[in-house]
């Protein structure tokens, strides 16, 4: 089998742990207005490459990313689940870590094949980076033009599963950083007994040239990049509440 | 023993020249953290005050605070000059004063003169007379002797930068002998060398005599240099701080008597550790004088300053000096040589703020003991002052008591020497075999008229075989050019003092260099696995006219080259240095074998050991502004990708792929060095701590 790759990053740092061999798989199917990759969006297009040849390719860098692994990210990497499940497999008999960074858009609860999916690809996975973009569902659907009942439900699913768990929580000033959410972010990672690390990225606007060159009009014009200082108050707030929450937990006897 | 040796392990050091092997004897490697360095003294940020009150002057009166009209520089020329005496525990300028730049008119009376005119000042007619008239310089020399075709090569760029209006450096005194052995010992064995030298008088043996006579002359003068300063350093030096000043006096003495493209000191921290460890066990000296010792010495590198147009500066992008100092890498028995003045070295850009000079360069080993490459990363983030280079690589074939000369050039302390080449541009080389010698933007037939390439398209076997004999041409006219500069600098403007501070017999490096590797990788990429299409057009051939009566200079048009191709147009994708791609990469690797034994097969001025360099730092930019459209889609005047770096946007595969590339080159055909120019965001090293939280395990949560 074959994916649709968009391109291959040989230094990532800052998707996974250590140095990382990242890849960029095509196709997406939530628009984000934020979103810096346009150019994935598109699932049958960019370089058809195998499992293989992707590993192959990995093996050529292996000194490097002792410490790191395999990242898939995209797009959106489980538009080709079958594809990204070979890749971890085949990577994880190479005992290469394997990290998926997703959406979870392509999570549905109550379907026994999805799931069947899912059970297979997440038993060779050892890390997921889940980008959860909005808490309220509302909000949700207004920024991503997709539900997050799907996103919320795999993160359960993989707090079931106990798969290690790193979040990503876009902050962008008008959209997401204010306080309320942020608190009811942290309030539902507080109940997530896989969850490793938070990462909370300040939006910026390096994306907008790749929308002049696609031609399609960047959605936020004129709203202006987070601050470091905007990020590190944001980040505390879901910290407080990620607290709170096992704090409370911890007293009810459920932690 | 000498009591100034007193407390060091005996060696052969004491009856031979060979600080190798005191060091090895002598030295305490450091396997701790730098927890026990000092900060600055109260002396130390009252000078460095004053030296940035200076710099500011300096920056405002334009990048020239001073300069020597009248006393060309010497040894001994300048009286003593100070920041401030009584503070200063190292002393020592070019000139009577900080921040005034001498006068050395030996490498050439033009350019002495121009460093002044267009700095605004004016040279004293005297000495413009007698430089002139009387005393000969290199440069003089070197244009006595070109050959018209060497000339045109010069001045259409495809040989470029070359040594011969101005000092060609690159070559480093073992200043460490000063302070180990004391003038006078290394005055004897000067003598000594000379009394074993055969009389039988050929010209070699000519030469010899007299390099040695004006080697131990200028030791003479490097005594009284120390007088001018009311010190003495005769004899060897007896503390750390005594050592450093010799030492110091040493590559003062060199910089006195050179402007040279790269001034480099060497690598002496761990020498000067053994005294510094010394005078610690006795009670001498505390931690913070010996670092306030060396934060001394720093700073006076960090004020060498030479006169140079501004052409000079904007082709090596500032103001550089190169006074490189190497720190750190394996010795070959194993243990690191990395010591605490390794750390204090590193210190210094601490104590005394970021600073592009002295250039300190880690060499970097997979061995170093751990506690140093944190420290190294640790400044090299808050100051990104740090260069690197692979020590693991250049021991094989240097040992473990060389150094770098400007920015990669490896040699022997004391023993091996370097022969500066510049560069050949192998970009335009290209243009000139698909042109038949012509050159692409004056329309000048530089090269051999061979057959320029036919047709509309570029055919790779064609093209290929065209331009390996158009560079036999460049790399032969490229030797023969050099061998001129280097028989006349050793003429007119040798280096005595520094060669005083070599062994007699000295392995001379003939270093070449080249530039455009990538944009040549690419064209030929481009032409074997896409469609390249030729664009011709006429060239106007002009010359600079004077009219004598206006006086103006006016550009006549004296010709027209017909059908020269000047632009290309590519039809479809080829790979692209940068990538890891073999395709493309072995076509580099290819090209620079290929070079090095056309350079090979030439005769060497000196028998220098013939190597090469893809290393262009900055220069690159003007390499591109005067070469033309090339076959990769890059555009008149599109500067070229610096050193052995991919073109700029064209790797696409990240870092990893963009190294591994440039890692192919093969080091045994590029022995002066491989450099590849990389620029990262902080942010693409690695997440900010303070937004990214990864201790929230909850068996180990930590809020």
């Amino acid at each position: 089998m074959n994916g649709y790759i968009h391109s291959i990053e040989t230094f990532g740092t800052v998707d996974g742990p250590g140095i990382r061999y990242v890849v960029f798989f095509q196709g997406c199917p939530m628009r984000c207005l934020y979103c810096h990759n346009p150019d994935t969006w598109t699932l049958h297009t960019g370089e058809q490459k195998s499992a293989e040849e992707i590993l192959a390719d990995y093996e050529r860098y292996r000194p490097f990313l002792s410490g790191g692994g395999l990242t898939a990210t995209g797009g959106e990497p489980l538009m080709q689940i079958d594809f990204l499940t070979e890749l971890f497999e085949k990577a994880k008999k190479r005992q290469i870590h394997t990290c998926l960074d997703t959406s979870g858009i392509a999570y549905q609860e109550n379907n026994p094949e999805v799931i069947q999916k899912f059970d297979r690809l997440t038993a060779v996975t050892d890390l997921v980076m889940l980008d959860i973009k909005h808490i309220n569902p509302e909000e949700h659907l207004k920024l991503c033009k997709q539900p997050n009942t799907p996103i919320l439900a795999f993160a359960r699913y993989l707090d079931r599963k106990n798969i290690p768990l790193w979040v990503r929580h876009v902050v962008v000033p008008t959209i997401t950083d204010n306080a309320a959410s942020l608190r009811q972010l942290g309030l539902f990672l507080g109940e997530l007994r896989n969850l490793k690390a938070l990462d909370v990225l300040p939006y910026h606007t390096m994306g907008v040239v790749k929308y002049e060159n696609l031609g399609i009009e960047y959605p936020l014009k004129g709203i202006q990049a987070l601050t470091k200082e905007q990020a590190q108050k944001a980040n505390h707030i879901v910290l407080a509440a990620i607290h709170e929450k096992r704090e409370q937990l911890k007293a009810e006897g459920k932690l | 023993m000498r009591p100034e040796w007193k407390d060091f392990v005996s060696g052969k050091w004491e009856t031979e020249i060979d600080v190798r092997d005191f060091i090895q004897k002598n030295y305490t490697p450091y396997f701790g953290d730098d927890t026990f360095l000092a900060g600055p003294t109260k002396a130390t940020t009252m000078l460095w005050e004053q030296v940035l009150e200076l710099s500011k002057q300096e920056r405002e009166a334009g990048g020239v605070l001073d300069m020597d009209t009248k006393i060309p520089s010497t040894i001994t020329s300048h009286k003593a000059g100070y920041l401030n005496k009584d503070l200063e525990k190292i002393v020592g300028f070019q000139t009577d004063k900080p921040f005034k730049r001498s006068l050395q008119p030996y490498g050439g009376i033009n350019m002495a003169k121009a460093a002044l005119t267009t700095n605004g000042y004016e040279i004293d007619p005297e000495i413009e007379a007698f430089f002139t008239t009387h005393r000969k310089t290199h440069n003089a020399g070197v244009f006595d002797v070109y050959t018209p075709e060497m000339r045109k090569c010069r001045s259409n760029h495809i040989i470029t930068g070359l040594p011969d209006a101005y000092g060609r450096g690159r070559i480093i005194g073992d200043y460490r002998r000063v302070a180990l052995y004391g003038v006078d010992l290394l005055i004897q064995d000067k003598e000594e060398q000379k009394a074993t030298i055969p009389t039988v008088m050929t010209p070699d043996v000519i030469r010899d005599r007299e390099e040695l006579a004006e080697q131990i002359k200028a030791l003479k003068e490097l005594k009284q240099l120390a007088v001018i300063y009311g010190l003495d350093i005769s004899k060897p030096a007896s503390n750390v701080q005594e050592a450093i000043q010799a030492l110091y006096f040493g590559y003062l003495a060199a910089v006195k008597e050179q402007n040279g493209a790269a001034m480099s000191l060497g690598r002496t921290s761990t020498f000067i550790d053994c005294y510094a460890e010394r005078d610690l066990k006795n009670g001498t000296f505390t931690e913070v004088e010996i670092q306030e010792f060396i934060d001394h010495f720093i700073m006076k590198l960090r004020l060498v300053k030479f006169a140079r147009t501004p052409e000079y500066n904007a082709l090596f992008a500032g103001d550089p000096t190169w006074v490189t100092e190497s720190i750190g890498g394996l010795g070959m028995d194993g243990r690191p040589l990395v010591t605490k003045s390794s750390f204090r070295y590193l210190h210094t850009l601490h104590n005394l703020g970021t600073a592009p000079e002295p250039n300190i360069t880690v060499l970097w080993s997979t061995q170093l003991p751990d506690n140093f490459k944190k420290f190294c990363a640790k400044v090299s983030i808050e100051t990104s002052s740090v260069q690197y280079e692979n020590d693991d690589l250049m021991r094989v074939s240097h040992g473990d008591d060389y150094a770098i000369a400007c920015c990669v050039s490896s040699m022997r302390v004391g023993k091996e020497m370097q022969f500066f080449g510049a560069r050949a541009n192998l970009a335009k080389c290209l243009l000139y075999a698909i042109n038949g010698g012509v050159d692409e933007i004056t329309g000048v037939q530089v090269g051999p008229k061979f057959r320029p390439v036919e047709g509309d398209y570029l055919d790779y076997e064609d093209v290929f075989e065209k331009y390996m004999e158009m560079m036999e041409w460049l790399a032969d006219v490229y030797v023969n050019t050099l061998n001129v500069i280097h028989y006349m600098h050793d003429k007119y403007c040798y280096e005595r003092l520094q060669m005083a501070l070599h062994d007699k017999e000295v392995k001379r490096y003939f270093a070449t260099g080249i530039a455009g590797l990538s944009v040549v990788a690419d064209s030929l990429s481009a032409i074997k696995y896409a469609k390249v299409k030729v664009i011709r057009s006429d060239v106007e051939i002009t010359k600079k006219v004077k009219d004598p009566q206006t006086a103006k200079v006016e550009k006549k048009v004296i010709g027209i080259a017909k059908n020269v191709v000047t632009d290309y147009e590519i039809e479809g994708d080829f790979p692209k240095y940068g990538n890891n791609d073999d395709r493309v990469d072995e076509i580099a690797v290819e090209v620079v074998k290929r070079f090095m034994n056309m350079i090979r097969s030439h005769t060497t001025y000196r028998n220098g050991i013939p190597t090469t360099s893809i290393l262009t730092i900055t220069s690159n930019v003007t390499y591109g502004n005067n070469t033309g459209s090339t076959p990769d889609g890059r555009v008149q005047g599109e500067a070229f990708a610096p050193g052995a770096n991919p073109m700029h946007g064209r790797d696409s595969h990240g870092a990893l792929a963009s190294l591994a590339s440039v890692a192919k080159l093969p080091f045994q055909d590029a022995e002066d060095g491989i450099s590849n120019t990389f620029s990262i965001i902080p942010g693409a090293l690695g997440k900010d701590d303070k937004i990214f939280t990864n201790h929230l395990d909850l068996n180990h949560d930590t809020l």
